[in-house]
């Protein structure tokens, strides 16, 4: 008794706290030069304040979907090292195959096949040189039609002409190209360059490209230059002469001068590169598998274990989480969700927490089960909402309110996450009515209260949102409601709520049919939070894409499906 | 008859119903989305909502789809209104139920008044520019002015609700409209028109023609309204002024639309006469002169982050007027009106206000804080019951 309920649980627990702080580690440099210090250093970008680091990070995701890049000779980079080759020896990072193609027709342009590719669909710079013109051409054409009229090549003409774009300039953005730094190269940096590298003189000053602060020097006829430029060009010297005692000093000394003028930044940037290197999101997804697999292995055998397992790492995984979200909040200094990505997060946080409520209330591994999955699949779309860039954006001047953002937003999501959770208790109450026996009478009828209550949450938390963002349209565009699309979405899920509710009050649907209901909410919920994008029209249509649009249907179908096992007779009750 | 009219109530205050209905709603809304990728945000109103029966166009023919949101509104609320009455009662244990449907009865009437009295203006503005009168999205007037006397005009405005009632079968007489001196006749109003050379196709040879004025040399042909997010429309009318007292002067037919550029004149009994076909205008006792637009971008980024209009609001009795910043999340509220920031070209100097009218504004935020209140009164008993019998 005692093992099954303490002892397994808890070694458990611990296995996980440890695999977690192994990830928490300091970066340990791979090679001689202090590549960890570059990754620190901080600039501005976006409108924000961020370290090399996540420029590096959120350049690759965008480029090729993941941070993972090999050189030449199969090495396994760290972002800021495939950073530093790209801006200060591109000769050398232009064969690293960075680039992902998967459209059959740009592969085509490219005179690419899929198997000359890093994993069938990654190709280096160099692969792409003799294309560059051609591409270009459709990327120009492409971008004349009007963005509805685009078909898939050409949103993946113009992503790809975007990035290799964005790549070409990242050669311009800190230090000059090599060669003798001529005034034209001052001017092209100052033109291409994308980053604001060079600190202002005055704290809340004006950041710099560092081509802007080498002609300023040169106008002014400064001989000393601007010593945070001339450290970027000598670390672009000893980065290309590989000759790491000396880049090692630079960077001692930039990082004593920044720390002197720059202490708050200096500091945000550290716990970035740490928060990025720890990626708290991707240990917790996998954690909330774990999470599943106790908790649906528990029904069949040992129960105690497994289930006191499950709620142990279900908790950890929320306190992950939480630390995650609470970091990003204390980085971006926004409230918890401002964008896709981080709604996401918001819903995963939600639905756990109300996970956690209902299996430390009916102690029946129900909760851990949903808690899993929700946790899991919302961390998943998350992860691939991440791929359009940065995640801490800045906010649109009609967006940029924290008052708002803090309710309207966070309780808007919240909706999302209690419509989800009752979603996913329909699906593990049909499947288990349909292809299992465990459906007692008990566990149904517990299985409908769960469901009744985390429809009233989603009901309040969706209508009371809903409300907000009214307050907040007639505050700021004179219309308490516009019939924008995602105000439509959210509508229809307080719609979908009061159906819900009143069908069972008035007796006209039973468990089956509550739950058959529930699930179609995950539909409901799913084209209110995706579906809507997907139109390009109303003042809340922000990013998605078209691979977004299949996997959206996807998701429709199945839960139809689900809905469709609902009306079969009970394996055996 | 007893039994006939239980069986009415019994229908009308069902739940079924109410469950019917609110599909039908979401369906509605649902349907009206979509919709919005053809038609844009204020075509989906008309068709959908702010109407009984719901008319698509298939293949050019008008079909009766869907019920309107009117219909299905309508049903709702006396649905509800009924159950309110027949079946509601007022106990503790039923008080959250009470109040939120309490509050979706003043919800749905709120929504029903300003359907019916909101309106929308825009004031596009120059910096420098002083304006006294704000103009509609989509609302057209015919604006005749007597421009004689020095330092004002003597404006006639006629709306395009009336100048619509003309088909090129039967003209619109305007009979004497007050002040003016001339007969003013609508021969063909277009909501949406292009401008074509006459004589460029015979399909077009039955269209009324201008006789006089720049209207000559152009041709209004008639097209399709859109109310798509990125296009309008650009209206056009025929009006003819004639003299029923003089036939010595022959009737004229001038061609107004907002494409020609520039007004058409013409003098009549010694006095300069303007005619235009203008968005319509709402004019107010107070006036806003436009001082200085700011657009700021995050440093380092295309990400704007504010737009605001500096502007001074001379009331009647505060002649030196007081300076107000206009502002995302900050509008400007004075004599009914509330002006909001729209739209902006900085780098010409120019801003664009939202004007609202919208004298329901307050019904909403009471209604949903009535709902909100009893939505949050009804969960909290019921899971104060949940936990009582949850504990062992």
């Amino acid at each position: 008794m005692k093992l099954s309920k303490v002892i397994v649980p808890l070694a458990a627990l611990i296995a996980a706290i440890l695999w977690l702080a192994a990830s928490l580690r300091p970066e340990k440099n791979a090679t001689t030069f202090d590549v960890a210090g570059f990754a620190r250093l901080h600039v501005k970008a976006d409108g924000r304040s961020k370290p090399l680091d996540t420029v590096a990070r959120a350049t690759l995701l965008r480029f090729q979907g993941r941070q993972a890049v090999r050189n030449a000779d199969g090495r396994k980079l760290e972002p800021a090292e495939w950073l530093l080759d790209a801006t200060f020896r591109p000769e050398a990072a232009a064969r690293y195959r960075v680039f992902e193609i998967t459209h059959p027709e740009l592969l085509a342009l490219a005179h690419l096949r899929a198997a000359d590719g890093d994993g069938g669909k990654r190709f280096s710079f160099a692969q792409l040189q003799n294309s560059i013109d051609a591409i270009h051409e459709k990327a120009r054409q492409a971008d004349a039609r009007p963005s509805a009229g685009r078909d898939g090549f050409d949103r993946a003409v113009l992503a790809l002409y975007g990035n290799l774009a964005a790549y070409r300039n990242l050669e311009y953005s800190l230090a000059p190209p090599a060669g003798a730094p001529a005034h034209d190269t001052f001017h092209m940096m100052a033109q291409f360059g994308t980053l604001l590298a060079i600190p202002s003189d005055a704290p809340g000053g004006e950041w710099r490209k560092p081509g802007e602060a080498f002609l300023a020097d040169a106008a002014a006829q400064n001989k000393t230059g601007n010593p945070a430029a001339l450290a970027y060009a000598g670390l672009a010297y000893t980065w290309r002469a590989q000759d790491a005692a000396s880049f090692n000093e630079i960077i001692r000394l930039f990082h004593a001068d920044l720390a002197k003028r720059f202490p708050a930044e200096m500091r945000k940037a550290s716990i970035e590169t740490a928060f990025n290197r720890a990626d708290l999101f991707y240990h917790s997804s996998i954690l909330f598998v774990i999470v599943f697999l106790c908790a649906a292995v528990s029904w069949l055998r040992w129960p105690d274990a497994l289930r006191w397992t499950a709620l142990h790492l279900m908790t950890l995984a929320w306190l992950v989480t939480t630390a995650g979200i609470l970091t990003r909040m204390c980085l971006g200094g926004y409230p918890p969700v401002t964008n896709l990505y981080s709604s996401a997060l918001g819903v995963a946080w939600f639905a756990v927490t109300l996970c956690l409520v209902l299996e430390i209330l009916f102690r029946n591994a129900i909760g851990s089960m949903a808690g899993g999955i929700i946790g899991f699949c919302a961390l998943l779309i998350a992860h691939y909402l991440s791929l359009s860039g940065d995640t801490l954006e800045m906010m649109q001047a009609v967006l940029d309110n924290n008052f708002w953002l803090a309710t309207h937003v966070v309780t808007i999501t919240f909706g999302y996450g209690a419509m989800f959770l009752a979603g996913i208790l329909g699906v593990i109450y049909i499947v288990l009515h349909a292809f299992t026996g465990a459906l007692t009478r008990e566990t149904s009828a517990t299985i409908t209260r769960m469901v009744y209550g985390i429809v009233c949450f989603a009901m309040l938390f969706s209508f009371a949102g809903t409300v907000l963002g009214g307050i907040w349209a007639d505050q700021s565009w004179g219309r308490f409601w516009g019939w924008d699309p995602k105000e439509n979405g959210a509508l229809i899920i307080v719609i979908w709520c009061a159906v819900l509710l009143h069908a069972r009050w008035g007796g006209l649907v039973r468990e089956r049919g509550i739950m058959a209901m529930a699930v179609f909410g995950n539909v409901v919920t799913a084209w209110s939070w995706f579906g809507t994008n997907l139109l390009e029209v109303g003042l809340h249509s922000y990013g998605f894409t078209s691979s977004g649009a299949i996997a959206l249907a996807a998701f429709v179908a199945s839960q139809l499906i689900v809905i469709g096992l609902a009306l079969l007779p009970p394996k055996n009750v | 008859m007893r039994a006939i009219w239980q069986s009415f109530l019994d229908f009308f205050t069902s739940l079924k119903l109410t469950v019917w209905l609110l599909v039908l709603s979401m369906v509605l809304v649902f349907l009206a989305t979509i919709d919005q990728r053809e038609l844009g945000v204020f075509g989906i109103q008309q068709k959908w909502f702010y109407t009984f029966i719901v008319v698509h166009f298939i293949k050019g023919f008008p079909m009766p789809v869907f019920l309107g949101g009117y219909t299905i509104g309508a049903l709702l609320f006396v649905n509800l209104t009924a159950a309110f009455i027949c079946r509601f009662k007022l106990t503790w244990k039923k008080s959250g139920i009470w109040l939120t449907h309490a509050g979706l009865i003043l919800l749905l009437i709120g929504g029903f008044l300003s359907g019916l009295m909101q309106e929308d203006y825009q004031m596009r503005i120059r910096e420098g520019e002083t304006k006294n009168y704000s103009e509609s999205f989509h609302l057209y007037e015919l604006a005749i002015l007597d421009t004689t006397p020095a330092g004002h005009d003597n404006v006639t405005a006629i709306p395009d609700s009336i100048l619509s009632r003309a088909r090129a079968s039967a003209p619109l007489d305007l009979g004497d409209v007050a002040g003016l001196p001339f007969r003013v006749t609508v021969r063909a109003y277009y909501q949406n028109a292009v401008l074509v050379r006459p004589g460029s196709d015979p399909r077009f040879a039955s269209l009324p023609t201008a006789t006089a004025g720049i209207g000559q040399r152009a041709l209004a042909v008639p097209v399709a309204p859109t109310w798509r997010q990125n296009e309008s429309n650009w209206p056009a009318v025929y009006v003819e002024i004639s003299d029923p007292k003089n036939s010595a002067r022959p009737p004229e037919t001038w061609l107004l639309s907002s494409q020609l550029g520039e007004p058409q004149t013409f003098d009549y009994d010694g006095r300069r006469w303007r005619m235009e076909l203008r968005p319509a205008r709402r004019y107010t006792d107070f006036s806003l002169t436009l001082l200085k637009v700011t657009h700021d971008l995050y440093a380092g980024s295309n990400i704007p982050k504010n737009y605001a209009s500096l502007v001074l609001l001379r009331a009647p009795g505060d002649p030196d007027g007081r300076e107000v910043r206009i502002h995302m999340n900050a509008p400007l509220r004075h004599g009914g009106l509330a002006f909001y920031q729209y739209q902006m070209r900085a780098e010409a100097g120019e801003s664009v206000l939202q004007v609202v009218s919208n004298p329901g504004w307050l019904i909403p935020y009471i209604a949903c804080t009535l709902m909100t209140l009893g939505l949050l009164l009804q969960f909290t008993i019921s899971l104060c019951n949940f936990a009582r019998r949850t504990k062992p």
